[in-house]
């Protein structure tokens, strides 16, 4: 499974839906998460890809859709 | 050590519902319950106060404390929504207590401001003897301002909290605290001069969802206690959905976790102190067993502090 199939795979286990946003289509403006799914959500991201997201990060912004949180992700490799 | 000798509250008498708000707000009652677990605030009189209501608040809980006001030689009032810049509500809640001379001291922070209160009390009783904590919020003026967020205005009521804290005697020991404070993420919750509050609510929960359950293993651990040790989780009443993803964090039975938020809405620094008047009243503390005080807000700054009976 590549990277941004492992992200949507998160995506859709937070929001409990079968869902496909695109690249960068806002997680929450769609309503695809709400504000409390968040927090699971970058929990999710720190498991899978072995990495922990400091509180410096936890910016809502850069987990608001998949092209954001594969930028994030970059920049941690 | 110091020891929580009572708690008092003060809840105006006007009551806001969601119905009430919801027809204003184009949102549906049962939307604002499932966001928040709110479904009604108390909103105080236009003429009232946050000296007003904090005055209420403190004389309710000498009250219940047995006392009068003779041995308080420290002040502190918390609040983020006073009706001036200088000087703040601590002196006139103090005129008002007839504490002519006593050190009034205000803690503008908000939603922490009654558990960084408490924690500065129980450092300060051993100077000062009794220290008096009271918390008052008017939420109301500073949210309901016409262009208000509607996901902000749910939110809020008002009302205010005491707790009197003593180096002798009380029913519960003070045992651990740990406060925090990051300033990278003030303008995610803020009162600007002007109002009204702005809250970046998705910022507040993926902060706060993390850094309360930790400050309150912090300071478990550092009294040798565990979650499962504790009685009663008394948390800043912010929102029923917090509450329930802290107690999922800690794994802790979310029944633990006492919430009044249903009926008073989010009073800010008051709400701690609220809920810990109406649990004191309801169970109360037992010999040896804990208690455990959170809260999260502006700044941000966030702690917990640990009590036992």
């Amino acid at each position: 499974m590549n990277r941004k199939a492992q992200i949507l795979e998160i995506i859709r286990e937070v929001a409990h839906k079968d869902v496909n946003p695109g690249a960068d289509e806002s997680l929450f403006e769609s309503g695809i998460l709400d504000s409390f799914a968040l927090p699971d959500m970058v929990s999710a991201i720190e498991r899978e890809f072995k990495i922990e997201v400091p509180d410096a990060d936890l910016n809502p912004r850069k987990f608001d859709s998949v092209a954001r949180i594969e930028a994030y992700l970059d920049n941690r490799a | 050590m110091a020891f929580l000798r009572a708690f008092g509250a003060y809840l105006p008498s006007r009551v806001v519902t969601n119905e009430m708000l919801a027809a204003r707000l184009g949102v549906e009652p049962d939307w604002i319950v499932s966001v928040s677990g709110i479904r009604e605030r108390r909103y105080a009189g236009e003429q009232e106060t946050v000296a007003d209501m904090a005055v209420k608040a403190a004389r309710d809980c000498l009250t219940r404390a047995g006392t009068d006001q003779s041995r308080i030689g420290l002040l502190i009032v918390a609040s983020g929504s006073a009706e001036r810049r200088f000087p703040g509500p601590a002196v006139t809640v103090a005129a008002g207590l007839g504490l002519a001379g006593v050190p009034a001291l205000d803690l503008p922070m908000a939603s922490a401001g009654s558990l960084f209160g408490m924690a500065l009390a129980d450092r300060l009783a051993g100077q000062y003897r009794d220290v008096l904590v009271v918390a008052s919020e008017k939420m109301s003026t500073i949210v309901d301002q016409g262009s208000a967020d509607r996901n902000v205005l749910i939110l809020f009521g008002d009302g205010a909290g005491a707790c009197l804290i003593s180096e002798r005697e009380g029913a519960a020991s003070i045992v651990a605290s740990s406060l925090h404070s990051d300033g990278a993420f003030a303008n995610d919750l803020h009162l600007p001069l002007q109002g009204p509050l702005e809250m970046n609510g998705r910022s507040v929960i993926m902060q706060a969802s993390r850094k309360i359950p930790r400050s309150i293993q912090e300071t478990l651990a550092a009294a040798g206690r565990s979650v499962e040790d504790v009685e009663v989780f008394l948390m800043h009443q912010a929102n029923q959905n917090l509450m329930d993803r802290v107690a999922q964090t800690l794994e802790a039975p979310a029944e633990r976790f006492f919430s009044n938020i249903s009926r008073y809405g989010n009073t800010s620094s008051a709400s701690m102190l609220i809920a810990a008047a109406e649990w004191s009243q309801q169970a109360g503390f037992r010999p040896g067993m804990p208690v455990v005080f959170a809260a999260f807000g502006a700044g941000f700054s966030w702690g917990a502090l640990l009590a036992a009976g």
